[in-house]
């Protein structure tokens, strides 16, 4: 039984892949990754359940905590063309990289 | 054996719900109708995991676990997701309206 929802799961994260590959623009990439990760996180939790090992759980909480921390780094980064605070050339690198 | 019955089918609907997400983010024409595909898989296929998953750890510190990863999934992805949408309206990538598409000035279809 969680063999099938680990191979479901192995095989959305490969659709998730192709996008991530094939994405025309950053977004999808970073939604791809996104997908990805959440994916992760419950492909974890199976595999907990899987082995009878249920300490593995935490190991799903962090991951989907440091998912969501990603994600939005990498809207910043994509946003904001850089980490640090805007000044004022940053900012024309960020704009209008998509179409 | 109900309970086994029960997250049986939760765990396979799951599955399910994911794979019809991942083929709808290469399905839709656009991102923002991409993302709603991802939004599928994001919450309902991973809420009906953790259910089918903590119906077989019944009430122990796993269950409680996951109820953890439950609660937080479900308020982080809808916030990556709108994230997601903002940063993309914000930074100029224009949605394919369908009003475009009748006048044909969609640039990319």
């Amino acid at each position: 039984m969680f063999i099938a929802a680990s191979l479901a799961i192995l095989v959305t994260m490969g659709l998730a892949l192709a996008r991530a590959l094939a994405g025309p623009t950053t977004y999808d990439r970073i939604m791809a990754v996104n997908m990805f990760g959440t994916k992760t996180v419950l492909l974890i939790a199976v595999i907990a359940f899987l082995s009878g090992r249920t300490d593995l759980l935490d190991i799903a909480l962090v991951y989907a905590l440091i998912n969501f921390i990603g994600v939005v780094a990498a809207l910043k980064l994509v946003t904001q063309g850089n980490f640090h605070s805007t000044d004022t050339d940053a900012s024309a690198a960020g704009k209008g990289e998509p179409e | 054996m109900i309970i086994d019955t029960l997250s049986w089918i939760c765990l396979l609907a799951g599955g399910a719900l994911g794979i019809v997400g991942g083929i709808g983010i290469h399905r839709f024409p656009d991102f923002y109708s991409r993302l709603h595909a991802a939004g599928i898989t994001d919450t309902l296929c991973a809420m009906l995991i953790l259910l089918g998953l903590g119906l077989q750890a019944g009430w122990s510190l796993a269950a409680f676990k996951l109820a953890l990863i439950f609660v937080f999934l479900f308020f982080t992805s809808p916030t990556a997701s709108h994230a997601l949408a903002n940063a993309a309206l914000h930074s100029g990538l224009k949605p394919g309206l369908d009003r475009d598409k009748r006048e044909g000035l969609n640039h990319h279809d």
